[in-house]
C-alpha cells in the first residue's frame, strides 16, 4: 500500500521535464515493447483459438484434416457431449460452479468476518490467533489432501458433496487479505456510531463492516474461487461417484477412456471449450479485482 | 436521552464487547482445526505407526496397528524412486520457475513503459489462462503436443524438423514445464506489474533528467523497487512446483514418458491409494511438506534481509 504520498510537481515543472506520460513524447509508441508483449498475449491465446477451431471439428477431421482449418460440426459436437451418459457433462458443469462458487462464497464470508475481527477488536490472544492462522499460509495445501481424506474417512463422508466443499472453505491467505483490507477499508467512526445507535455487533459486521469491504472480499471470492476449481486432487481423492464430479476429474476420466474410444477426444476437446468459455467471461467481468499487490495485500480496484 | 440511560446499558453498548470477537472467531477456529491441524496431526500419528501382521493374517487381531517410531521416515528416505521423483522434479522446477519469472518481470516493465501500445489487451490476454485451471491446460496442450492433431507438430514438419515427439521422455520436462508457463506467466506478471504502479513516478524524473535510458531505469531503480514482490512470486512458484501434480497426471493417459511416481506428491497417491500404505504415504507427504517449509522460510528470510536490511 502506499501511504506515503509524494507530491505531484506543480505543472509548469512537469511540461519543462516533459513527463512522458504527457505531452508530445505520448505520440511516439515504443515499437519493441508493444510487440514483444503482443506476441506474449499471442502465445496465451493461441491455444484457446485453437481449442475453438478443434471443437468444430467431427472425430475423422480432428485427426485428418488440416489442423488449423475449422469445420461445421461444433453444435453437432456439443449435442454428442449433452448426451454422453445421459448428459453427465452438464451435472459436472453445475457440480464445478458449486464446488466453486459456494466454496468461494462461504470462504470470502468466513475470511471477511475472520479478518474484520482480528482487524476491529481489541482482546486477548489477538495476536497470537492471527499468527497460528498465518502460519497456514506456509502449509503446503495439496499435500493436505490425502490426510483430509484419511480423517473424513473415519467419519465417513468421502464421496460426498461435503467432502469436497468443507476443507475448501478455510483460507489463511483469505483472512490475511480481509484483515489489511478491513483496517485500511472499515473507519472506525462509522463502527462507533452504529454502536451508540445500538446495532448488535453481528448487524454492524453485516451493514457496516462488509459493505466497505466488499471490493477486498470479491478479491478474496475470486482467489478462493480460483485455488478451488484448481484443485484437482482434493475431488480426485474424495470422490468416486462420477455424477459428483466436478468438471476438471470428469473431463480428466474422459480423457483416460480416449485411449480406446477416440471418439471421445472429439468430446474432451469440446468439454475444454465449454468448460473455459463461463470462466474466460467471468474473469473478464470482474477483472478489475485482480491489482494484487502480494506484499502488502492491498487491492487497488 | 437521559443520563441514565447512558450511565446504564447504552455505555456498556459503547465500548466494544469482550466476548463478540471471540463468538466471531470461532468459525475459522474451528475449520482450521478440523481441516488443517487435525490432518496434519494425524498425519504425523499414521507416518510413526504401521500394520502389523501376526501369523497368517488371518483372524480378529491377526492386524493391527504399532507404534513404529521414524522407521517409516527411513524408509521412505531410503527409497530411491523418491529421489528419482524428487529429481526430476528438480529439473522440471529448474526449467520452469527462471523462465516463468523472467518472462513475468520483463512483460511487467514492458507494461510500465508509458509508450507502450495495446497494454490493456496485452495484459489481459497474458494473465487469462489463470482462469484455465491446471487440468483443463493440460488436455488442451497435450491435443497440441500429440502428433496427430499438433499445429506445433505441422510448424515443425513445414520448417524441416521432422519426428519431434514432444511427449518424449526428454521433451515431457519441456511440455510440461510449458503448460505451466502457460498458466502462471500472467499472474506473476499481474502481482510484479501492480508492485511497479505502487512506485510513485516522480522517482523516474530525476534519472530521465540526468539522461538515463528506459532500460537503465528499469535494471537500477525498477528492478531492485519490486524485489520483495519478485521473491513473493518466486517463493509461490517454487510451492507450487514442489508440489506438481495435476500436469503429469493428466497427460499421463497421452504418453508412456510419465510413470506413475514421476513427481513426489504421485509417488505419495500411488503409495497412498495403488498400494494401500498410508504409513508410507504418510511419512512422505511429512518430508515433503517440511521440506516446502523449509523453502518458504528459507526465501522469507531472504525476502525480510533484503526488504528491510537496507533500511538500516
Amino acid at each position: 500500500m502506499s501511504t506515503v504520498r509524494v507530491p505531484a510537481p506543480p505543472a509548469t515543472s512537469r511540461r519543462i521535464l516533459r513527463d512522458p506520460e504527457a505531452g508530445p513524447a505520448r505520440s511516439r509508441p515504443a515499437v519493441g515493447p508493444t510487440i514483444v508483449l503482443l506476441v506474449g498475449a499471442l502465445y496465451c491465446l493461441f491455444p484457446v483459438a485453437w481449442v475453438l477451431i478443434a471443437a468444430s471439428k467431427s472425430t475423422a477431421q480432428l485427426f485428418h484434416s488440416f489442423t488449423l482449418s475449422p469445420s461445421t460440426s461444433l453444435f453437432g459436437n456439443i449435442g454428442d457431449l449433452s448426451s454422453y451418459e445421459g448428459g453427465i457433462y452438464w451435472r459436472w458443469m453445475a457440480n464445478t460452479a458449486l464446488y466453486a462458487g459456494v466454496g468461494a462464497l462461504l470462504s470470502a464470508g468466513l475470511s471477511g468476518l475472520t479478518g474484520y475481527t482480528l482487524a476491529k477488536y481489541r482482546f486477548r490472544g489477538r495476536s497470537t490467533i492471527f499468527n497460528i492462522l498465518l502460519a497456514g499460509v506456509l502449509v503446503p495445501g495439496i499435500t493436505l489432501a490425502i490426510p483430509q481424506y484419511l480423517l473424513l474417512a473415519k467419519v465417513g463422508i468421502t464421496d460426498s458433496y461435503l467432502s469436497v466443499l468443507l476443507p475448501s472453505i478455510i483460507s489463511p491467505y483469505g483472512i490475511y487479505l480481509s484483515r489489511i483490507y478491513a483496517a485500511a477499508a472499515v473507519p472506525d467512526s462509522l463502527i462507533e456510531a452504529a454502536r451508540t445507535d445500538g446495532a448488535s455487533e453481528l448487524r454492524i459486521f453485516g451493514s457496516v463492516a462488509v459493505p466497505s469491504m466488499l471490493p477486498g472480499l470479491v478479491t478474496v471470492f475470486l482467489f478462493q474461487f480460483v485455488a478451488i476449481w484448481n484443485n484437482f486432487l482434493l475431488p480426485f481423492i474424495m470422490l468416486s461417484d462420477d455424477r459428483k464430479f466436478p468438471l476438471t476429474v470428469g473431463l480428466y476420466t474422459m480423457l483416460n477412456q480416449g485411449n480406446t474410444t477416440p471418439a471421445l477426444y472429439t468430446l474432451v476437446v469440446t468439454g475444454v471449450l465449454l468448460a473455459i468459455i463461463p470462466l474466460v467471461a467471468l474473469f473478464l467481468s470482474l477483472q478489475r479485482y485482480w491489482r494484487i499487490d502480494l506484499f502488502s495485500g492491498a487491492v487497488k480496484g | 436521552m437521559s443520563s441514565a440511560v447512558t450511565a446504564g446499558g447504552r455505555a456498556r453498548r459503547r465500548t466494544a464487547p469482550t466476548r463478540v470477537p471471540y463468538a466471531f472467531l470461532t468459525p475459522a477456529v474451528i475449520f482450521f482445526v478440523l481441516f488443517l491441524l487435525l490432518p496434519i496431526g494425524y498425519t504425523v500419528y499414521l507416518s510413526l505407526r504401521r500394520e502389523h501382521v501376526s501369523g497368517l493374517g488371518l483372524g480378529a487381531g491377526a492386524r493391527k496397528e504399532i507404534f513404529v517410531g521414524l522407521a517409516n521416515y527411513r524408509a521412505a528416505l531410503h527409497d530411491s524412486e523418491l529421489w528419482r521423483s524428487a529429481g526430476r522434479v528438480l529439473v522440471y522446477g529448474g526449467l520452469l520457475v527462471p523462465t516463468m519469472l523472467a518472462l513475468a518481470l520483463l512483460f511487467a516493465l514492458l507494461l510500465d513503459v508509458p509508450r507502450t501500445r495495446w497494454r490493456r489487451f496485452s495484459r489481459v490476454a497474458i494473465f487469462l489462462p489463470y482462469a484455465v485451471p491446471a487440468v483443463i491446460a493440460s488436455l488442451l496442450w497435450g491435443f497440441l503436443y500429440l502428433p496427430s492433431v499438433s499445429p506445433i507438430q505441422w510448424v515443425l514438419e513445414k520448417v524441416g524438423v521432422h519426428d519431434v515427439d514432444l511427449l518424449s521422455s526428454t521433451t515431457i520436462y519441456f511440455s510440461l514445464a510449458n503448460i505451466a508457463l502457460w498458466g502462471g506467466v500472467g499472474f506473476n506478471m499481474i502481482v510484479m506489474y501492480t508492485a511497479l504502479r505502487a512506485v510513485p513516478r516522480e522517482i523516474y524524473e530525476s534519472a530521465r533528467i540526468d539522461g538515463a535510458s528506459e532500460v537503465q531505469i528499469a535494471l537500477r531503480i525498477k528492478i531492485p523497487l519490486i524485489t520483495p514482490a519478485l521473491i513473493m512470486t518466486g517463493v509461490f512458484s517454487t510451492i507450487a512446483t514442489l508440489q506438481v501434480f495435476s500436469e503429469p497426471t493428466t497427460l499421463r493417459p497421452l504418453t508412456n514418458s510419465l510413470s506413475t511416481t514421476w513427481t513426489p506428491l504421485m509417488k505419495i497417491y500411488q503409495d497412498a491409494f495403488a498400494r494401500d500404505d498410508i504409513y508410507s504415504a504418510a511419512a512422505t507427504s511429512i518430508v515433503l511438506a517440511g521440506i516446502t517449509l523449509v523453502f518458504s522460510f528459507g526465501f522469507l528470510r531472504l525476502l525480510q534481509a533484503r526488504a528491510f536490511g537496507q533500511e538500516r
